[in-house]
């Protein structure tokens, strides 16, 4: 995994609620067998007709709006546990998603690839969407180690929660297996200590 | 203090404390299949370890199988590689696999009950949000990324923060014609599609204890679409009888020892929650959805609700359903009806239908298709002879298989079109890009089928 440390870059607005991940990648591409190109149909329905060609008023297709941070509304990757998810939105360029509410597996999923989960209040949300949209290449800064989100033109900021543990794998770009594999002496001495129990 | 079932559970899986907030929680049983595993496979092969405990792990092969033909080679290339990496996968690595054409072949939420490897106290995890519903026999069952499939077949444990805990009790009697599938989907209506998110979530209260098994899975199974990770019900006659003589439960004295220790199994008197509901049985209406999340759901008698001033995203839904604020759903008409998924796709779901559509036709608009939920439920619908019955009505029985739940496979609804579905999400596109989809109970789906519109089966109840 990739470190993540700081980032400062503009943003692309998705004020919808609810997006769920069959939005984020619908399940008929789903069929391949590897982590890469999954960002190809990054909101694949909500950027393209049915014939392929480009919706114009979706978002990812308007050449205002650019950088590695999405910003969407409450319960942002609902539904479905597929990690292609996570991979489409890294894939695409993404490296943080801010949102007022996230749903669990995904932002598991995304802690797990390098992608940041921001959760920021309502409010907040709101402020951040009122900096685009009066310039839509306003910048904002996410500083991990501060566990700050800054509205770089106001100077804005906000805290944000992460699990100490997530935190320090991303800072230092390490992967929970790594973890779990340096532990799998305590492993087994738990599963000796059950079956111990059960006789 | 008393401890909660959730609690127990979970300490008695805890390995080890990572930090203030994550646990290293040890996984008893681990469900895979062909669409969230393979690379999970690749990155084992890259670290050039083995699956740690390959015993504990089974294989079946779901979302990506035609339901059609399902003895000659898939015909679509992408998903004959995907389900072909999934049997190369298994046979490296030594673990079990039910794939196309093993008698115990199915959706993976219904083989692991049917089977008896699902029983109560145990951990179990699958790459799959629908993993829930095993905690219908007090299990902690919740679905994972494909990283945590790597995880668990690497070191048969996953990393996670403890869940908050949440307990919704429903208590009276149901009225004739409310299922299980209503209960639900009227639980989430209520608290939404995010109410549950943070937290795991206990269902008890009198109504919940009068449910069979299958009708238990179906409340549990759809609790991540209130955001919850997952549900559970302490076991108890019910949980035992079901279990009892599966291919692999515990037999004899085994049976009974294990019985003893399942009977401990539930939440201690003044064991405390983080979060109650109590709801009353007899509130609950024949449920459908209107909208495009499950949240979004009303009794069949209620007109669709007005859009919120200022809020889009409802506005966008109403309009992707084509539904208009204050109209009427009773008589919408309708043009498929799906049966099947995880959540409905049963012996008992297939006999409510059967019962309903016995001596009836489908009304001539409609498409019905039928998917049981395994192999084995569709040997059983066949010795019952409820396939001759649905097949005569006019439904088109399948083989079984995720189908148009999420429409992975062929099996989609045209876009614009409604589809009444006893699956899970109602979610845009979910059934194929464009397709309109009503959540509903087994028994409304077959009211819909025959009516070909949106109809309150408890007024048909009424005139047999």
């Amino acid at each position: 995994m990739e470190k993540f440390q700081t980032l400062h870059s503009p943003a692309v607005p998705l004020p919808i609620e609810e997006v769920d991940t069959d939005q984020i990648i619908p399940a008929r591409f789903l069929k391949a067998t590897t982590r890469e190109g999954f960002g190809d149909n990054l909101f694949r329905d909500w950027r393209y007709q049915n014939d392929d060609t480009p919706k114009p008023d979706f978002v990812l297709n308007n050449p205002a709006y650019t950088g590695k941070i999405l910003v969407a509304g409450r319960n942002f990757g609902c539904g479905s546990s597929r990690e292609h998810a996570a991979w489409a939105l890294y894939d695409y360029g993404f490296r943080a998603v801010v949102s007022s509410f996230f749903a669990d597996i995904f932002r598991g999923n995304a802690l797990n690839n390098g992608l940041l989960p921001v959760q920021v209040s309502e409010d907040f949300l709101h402020q951040i969407f009122s900096a685009i949209e009066q310039d839509p290449q306003a910048t904002f800064t996410i500083d991990l180690e501060q566990q700050q989100f800054t509205i770089d033109a106001t100077g804005q900021s906000t805290d944000f929660e992460i699990d100490a543990y997530k935190k320090h794998c991303l800072l230092n770009g390490q992967d929970d297996i790594d973890f779990l594999l340096s532990i799998k002496d305590k492993i087994e001495h738990y599963e000796q200590q059950r079956q111990a129990a059960a006789v | 203090m008393g401890k909660t079932l959730f609690d127990k559970i979970w300490d008695n899986h805890l390995v080890s404390q990572v930090g203030e907030d994550t646990q290293v929680l040890y996984i008893d049983r681990h469900f895979i299949h062909e669409v969230t595993s393979p690379q999970a496979f690749a990155g084992l092969e890259k670290r050039g370890i083995p699956v740690f405990r390959p015993q504990q792990t089974v294989a079946t092969a779901d979302h990506n199988v035609p339901t059609r033909d399902q003895h000659l080679p898939i015909r679509e290339e992408l998903s004959r590689f995907q389900v072909d990496k999934l049997t190369e996968n298994c046979e490296k690595f030594g673990v079990e696999l039910y794939g196309l054409g093993h008698p115990y072949q199915g959706i993976v939420h219904v083989i692991g009950p049917e089977l008896g490897i699902t029983q109560p106290g145990m951990t179990i995890v699958c790459g799959d949000s629908h993993t829930s519903t095993h905690g219908a026999f007090g299990c902690i069952a919740f679905g994972i990324g494909t990283s945590q499939v790597e995880q668990t077949l690497a070191t048969q444990c996953v990393l996670q923060r403890k869940p908050k805990r949440m307990r919704i009790s429903v208590d009276g009697a149901l009225q004739p014609g409310v299922t299980a599938k209503d209960i639900i989907l009227y639980i989430i209506s209520q608290l939404t599609a995010s109410g549950g998110t943070g937290h795991f979530v206990e269902y008890a209260g009198s109504a919940i204890r009068a449910l069979s098994m299958e009708g238990r899975m179906t409340i549990c199974n759809m609790s991540i679409e209130m955001g919850a990770r997952g549900g559970m019900i302490a076991p108890d006659e019910t949980t035992f009888d079901y279990i009892k003589g599966r291919e692999f439960a515990p037999k004899g004295a085994d049976f009974d020892a294990a019985v003893e220790r399942w009977s401990q199994l539930y939440t201690d008197e003044d064991a405390t929650f983080d979060q109650e509901y109590h709801f009353r049985a007899e509130d609950i209406e024949p449920m459908i959805t209107y909208g495009t999340n499950p949240g979004m759901g009303i009794g069949i008698s209620q007109a669709v609700p007005e859009v919120p001033a200022g809020n889009v995203t409802f506005a966008n839904s109403l309009k992707y359903m084509g539904l208009q604020g204050g109209q009427a759903m009773k008589g919408q008409k309708i043009n498929h009806v799906f049966i099947g998924s995880c959540t409905n796709s049963r012996i008992e779901d297939l006999r409510a239908v059967a019962a309903f559509v016995k001596g009836k036709k489908k009304a001539d608009h409609v498409n019905v298709m039928v998917v049981p939920g395994s192999k084995q439920v569709e040997a059983q619908a066949k010795a019952e002879g409820l396939h001759d019955i649905l097949t005569a009505a006019g439904f088109d029985f399948r083989e079984p298989g995720c189908s148009a739940c999420l429409g992975m496979n062929e099996d989609k609804v045209p876009a614009g079109e409604y589809c009444v579905s006893t699956s899970n999400r109602n979610f845009e596109g979910r059934q194929g890009p464009g397709a309109r989809t009503i959540l509903a109970s087994p028994l409304m789906a077959a009211a819909t089928a025959i009516y070909g519109e949106l109809v309150d089966v408890r007024e048909l109840l009424n005139q047999n």
